[in-house]
């Protein structure tokens, strides 16, 4: 079959992506349009011969921007494949050659001749000095770029790689070169800012000497005195906060799976919250708690008769902040693995005669190992990156989140700085990544096999049921006084000062009057949430969408290089939402991608910080579905891309929810790296929310705040409705959709 | 055929083809340093009385700073208005703003002539307010301290872990206190007594105004800050009371400058001579903005701190807000106070 479809030819695909090709060639204007494409202003303006808005061809003739000519040639010479059939040998060399010059000179003349003419001395060397300059590409460049790209997957096609399957080689493809771009790009781009000295040479004396900065890694808080330094500051805390959600993180999963405890629902719908609720808020609400005047830290000054303290600012407040926040992660993470852990061998210890506890001990726990490091990862990642709780608790024990935030904007404004720490971050990041790898080791944990799997899994022994009671029961309380203070919070008049109920807040930030033209959006809140809705809306299908292909081709395919393949689409789970941020500010603002101030750019942030999640929810629902599925759709004469339409992704429904619903709500409340790319005309709703906290506004922010979580709750609860629950044998499985 | 290959190339063009549309409007971008509230009324106010479109950005003046210095190479902004001045002058010393003279100078208050002058017209005082600090009148009862009265009140023992201010490398209005301070005191005093008032601080902010802020919500007894902040808490409802230091203070000139390279020069140029009228700047009443307004015709509110009545320093704006000395400085403090211990 794959040998009849090496001789037929390639026409129809081909034709398409060269005909895109001439079109961005022949008819899109090459910049960057700057009121944007779709105003269509640019068709009145001087097109096709005002430079600003020319083809590619138009600007060529009339004698300008001279190194687009080359990109002649590669078009022209694919045209000679038309009519070739793919067994002849010049139709892949054709293609291959052209598509690998035209997309390489593309991104050569991009990065060599920017705003200021050559952007590398060395250029300049070489052909003397250039008296003129270039703008972003836009979207002629952009058709051009995907031609190309195309034509050189379908030239390595036709050359039988993947047995000549079209449609996973450009997967393949399109994938590299988007997270090379959006990902491995900026992260580059970064790097190389730390070693830029101010006078814009390059020293490794300059990165060493702010690498180890005693402010970074000073010690002197050990020896009593002084500050220790953030390095060691970020590191404690990511530790600490890992280390706590996990084990909260498996009390509630086995509270949840293994015990008969009432109010399971309650305690399930009580660990969404912190999810989908935006920063600052729980910063808030435990600065009413515990801060110099809050209720708790008031109360017990009274009760033993000492001065109140401000012992919540620094790493207690951090602390309990980010346990509140991350541990429900840990317990979605760690329900699914605590389910998974298959009853048939704990059955078998038991027959074995083993008690409760040496079950527990010595199959149960070893079984969920995978989880706890999963768990711990993500605890320390988020707690790295986690910007918005040190802002508000931190007091003087600064982390690197806050510290590359201030040395970006801070009066000092240091991007080198910033760029130093942002690797510091990395690294910590990528190491734990690496650590948990190396804990795991090979050891397989399968558990559940297409085997008959029927059992029920045995209840706590009682020396952990207690304690994981009184844990959970203790956690709930004071989640729910948290989120009560939260709300009652939006509806005071002035919190802590004038406790007058009033609905003022959501007044100024939600009111609209309904006029002849229709309805007059008044509230100063808004445009930032209309925003919000619309970019979260727009990169939650494209995030599921490119993570799915991604899972797909990771599970169902072989190719050289996957494993490279793996770790470049996981990589920026690894990193933290402040080094995206600054990479992405350093790597945007100028030619030949300039994205800074649009809405496009909130939009690739939000796709590839929360692409790894699809990926791993598509690889985690695809590894289940039974390959002969596949293989007997391609034995019945589908190919690739029908089997994947018409087999994988109808048996994929819940994964792909589970995919829209975390990137939709995580568009929602990111900020870490929202906060460096936002611009006057699209803020988004939580950086909104920052501006009314620095100006003691509270009021509104968590008027705003809570209009989100409810907006956030409706998104989510009408999800699960649709996806419902899967069932595993007797068990009724609780991870339906994991947030 | 395989249209799949349409599909793989869809996930990487859609999410570029989700550009905004527009309307070829007269429009403005316009990038703010003052509170929200006023600049979402000095951007509505322009609007109405041009009818051009404002595309308005709220970020602290540093954060501003970085960004029209990051962008510098390709300016989004046509105009930065409010903010304390330093950065300002300091974009107009690295060459980021454009030189303008107003038709509309001859209103203007001498101080915010004079800010212009000194910085070769690239920037101009909108706005002006005395640094001072504040107290939670119950916080200070409640743990029997006296009241200060003047700068050196705040090295007393007895408000140890009570007094808070922003951090110098991080908020402009901290680096006012420490460039005041030793314009009051000389230097190696003025350095002196930043050791002294670190042992009492218990916290330095990242933001200019969150100490008063913390100062309003109970969670700190004084916060040194701009006075006109200090009033505005008090206004709010929050027990604070604000002192003007009796040694003399410092002062900031809210300041405002055109971008260098700004895509609507002209517009930009209409913003400037409208916010230097007499109208554009009462606007600040409607929002509780009490810093003094640098059209002598604007009207001003009773509760604003009076200028006239405050014992004010000769401040050195070109020396203290040049970016040398300003790194001088900040060093110091970074390598002789801040490390210091509590």
């Amino acid at each position: 079959m794959n040998v009849k479809r090496l001789q037929e030819p390639a026409q129809l695909v081909l034709i398409f992506w060269i005909i895109i090709g001439w079109a961005g060639f022949l008819i899109l204007p090459w910049y960057v349009v700057e009121d944007g494409l779709f105003s269509f202003d640019w068709l009145y303006d001087g097109y096709p011969f005002d430079t600003d808005y020319a083809p590619a061809v138009f600007l060529i003739t009339q004698g300008e921007k001279f190194w687009l000519a080359p990109l002649l040639a590669p078009l022209v010479a694919v045209l000679m494949a038309i009519g070739r059939k793919k067994s002849d040998p010049l139709y892949p060399t054709l293609l291959i050659y052209s598509g690998l010059f035209g997309f390489a000179w593309l991104a050569f003349q991009g990065l060599g001749i920017g705003l200021r003419g050559w952007q590398f001395d060395w250029l300049e060397a070489l052909f003397g000095p250039l008296d003129d300059r270039q703008f972003g590409m836009g979207y002629g460049a952009l058709l051009l770029a995907a031609a190309f790209l195309f034509l050189f997957t379908q030239g390595i096609a036709a050359r039988g790689a993947i047995n000549g399957d079209v449609f996973v080689v450009s997967a393949i493809g399109g994938v590299i070169a988007v997270v090379s771009i959006f990902v491995f790009f900026p992260i580059g781009k970064m790097l190389v800012a730390a070693f830029i000295t101010e006078d814009q040479t390059y020293s490794i004396a300059v990165f060493f000497s702010k690498f180890l900065d005693d402010r970074l890694w000073g010690i002197s808080c050990l020896t009593g005195g002084g500050k220790c330094g953030v390095g060691w500051n970020s590191l404690f805390l990511a530790i600490l906060v890992g280390f706590i959600t996990t084990v909260l993180g498996l009390v509630f999963a086995l509270v949840v799976t293994r015990t008969t405890f009432k109010y399971k629902q309650a305690l399930r719908a009580l660990t969404v919250l912190p999810i989908i609720t935006p920063p600052f808020v729980i910063g808030l609400a435990i600065i009413l708690l515990f801060g110099l005047s809050g209720s708790v830290t008031a109360f017990f000054a009274d009760l033993f008769g000492v001065q109140a303290t401000r012992w919540v600012y620094g790493l207690p407040g951090v602390l309990i902040a980010q346990t509140l926040a991350f541990t429900p992660i840990a317990f979605l993470v760690l329900i699914g693995v605590v389910e998974g852990v298959s009853p048939s061998m704990e059955e078998a210890a038991q027959t074995l005669r083993a008690s409760k506890w040496q079950v527990f001990r010595t199959v149960s726990f070893p079984l969920m190992r995978p989880g706890l490091a999963n768990a711990f990862l993500l605890g320390f990642i988020e707690s790295m990156a986690d910007f918005g709780n040190p802002l508000v608790l931190g007091g003087n024990y600064d982390v690197l989140s806050t510290e590359i935030f201030f040395a970006i904007v801070g009066a000092q404004y240091d991007q080198g700085q910033a760029a130093v720490l942002a690797i510091v971050l990395l690294a910590f990041t990528l190491g734990a990544f690496y650590a948990q790898r190396f804990w795991l080791g090979k050891k397989s944990y399968t558990t559940v096999s297409g085997k008959g799997d029927a059992g029920v899994h045995p209840s706590m022994p009682k020396g952990l049921a207690v304690p994981v009671y009184l844990i959970a029961t203790a956690w709930a309380v004071f989640t729910v006084i948290v989120y009560g203070m939260i709300v009652y919070g939006s509806f005071v008049e002035l919190w802590g000062v004038k406790n007058t109920l009033t609905f003022k807040h959501y007044i100024t930030a939600f009111s609209f009057r309904i006029e002849d033209a229709g309805i007059r959006w008044t509230g100063a809140a808004w445009d930032s949430f209309w925003t919000t809705i619309k970019i979260a809306g727009i990169s939650a299908p494209l995030t599921a969408a490119l993570g799915l292909v991604t899972a797909y081709l990771l599970t169902r395919q072989t190719f050289r290089g996957k494993s490279a393949f793996e770790f470049g689409t996981m990589l920026s789970f690894a990193i933290p939402g402040t080094v995206i941020g600054v990479s992405y500010i350093l790597a945007f603002n100028v030619p030949p991608l300039e994205l800074t101030g649009t809405g496009i750019i909130l939009v690739i942030s939000f796709i590839f910080r929360n692409m790894p999640v699809g990926v791993r929810a598509g690889i985690a629902s695809m590894t289940q579905l039974d390959k002969s599925l596949d293989e007997s759709s391609l034995t019945l004469g589908a190919n690739s891309w029908q089997t994947f339409r018409k087999v994988i992704l109808p048996l994929m429904r819940p994964a792909i929810l589970a995919a829209l619903v975390y990137s939709f709500v995580r568009a929602m409340t990111a900020i870490s790296a929202v906060i460096f790319l936002v611009s006057a005309e699209y803020d988004m709703a939580t950086s909104y929310i920052i501006g009314r906290v620095e100006n003691n506004d509270y009021g509104l922010a968590i008027a705003y705040s809570t209009t989100l979580i409810v907006v956030m709750l409706a998104a989510v609860g009408s999800m699960q409705l649709v996806v419902g629950r899967t069932k595993i044998g007797r068990r009724t499985s609780q991870s339906g959709v994991t947030v | 055929m395989n249209k799949l290959t349409v599909f793989a190339a869809g996930v990487c063009t859609t999410f570029l083809a989700s550009a905004p549309f527009a309307f070829a409007a007269e429009k403005l971008t316009f990038y703010c340093s003052a509170q929200e509230e006023w600049c979402q009324v000095v951007s509505n106010g322009f609007q109405d009385a041009t009818g051009i479109d404002v595309a308005m950005t709220r970020k602290s003046s540093g954060e501003t700073f970085a960004q029209v210095k990051a962008e510098a190479s390709n300016p989004k902004g046509d105009i930065w208005w409010g903010g304390t001045g330093d950065p300002h002058l300091q974009a107009a010393e690295e060459g980021l703003t454009e030189p303008y003279v107003s038709p509309m100078r001859s209103e203007l208050n001498d101080w915010s002539i004079s800010q212009a002058t000194s910085a070769d017209d690239k920037t101009i005082g909108i706005y002006s307010g005395a640094l001072g600090y504040g107290y939670n009148t119950e916080l200070l009862a409640a743990n029997n301290l006296p009241e200060p009265a003047c700068w050196k009140d705040l090295l007393k023992p007895e408000y140890k872990g009570h007094v808070q201010m922003a951090n110098p490398n991080s908020s402009g209005t901290a680096y006012t206190t420490l460039a005041t301070i030793i314009q009051l005191f000389g230097e190696d005093e003025g350095f002196e007594f930043m050791k002294g008032l670190h042992k009492n601080i218990n916290q330095y902010t990242k933001s200019g105004s969150a100490p008063i802020k913390a100062a309003g919500r109970g969670e700190n007894t004084i916060g040194i800050v701009f006075m006109h902040d200090a009033v505005a808490q008090a206004v709010a409802g929050f027990p604070i009371k604000v002192v003007a230091p009796c040694e003399g203070t410092g002062y900031e000139i809210g300041s405002m400058s055109i971008i260098k390279g700004a895509r609507n020069l002209e517009n930009a140029k209409k913003f400037y001579d409208w916010a230097l009228s007499a109208d554009a700047q009462s606007l600040a009443l409607q929002v509780d903005a009490f810093q003094v307004p640098s059209n002598k015709g604007a009207k001003t509110s009773p509760m604003a701190p009076d200028l006239a009545s405050i014992k004010l320093i000769d401040y050195d704006f070109v020396k203290y807000g040049s970016s040398d000395e300003r790194k001088r400085l900040l060093k110091k403090w970074d390598d002789e106070v801040s490390v210091l211990p509590q």
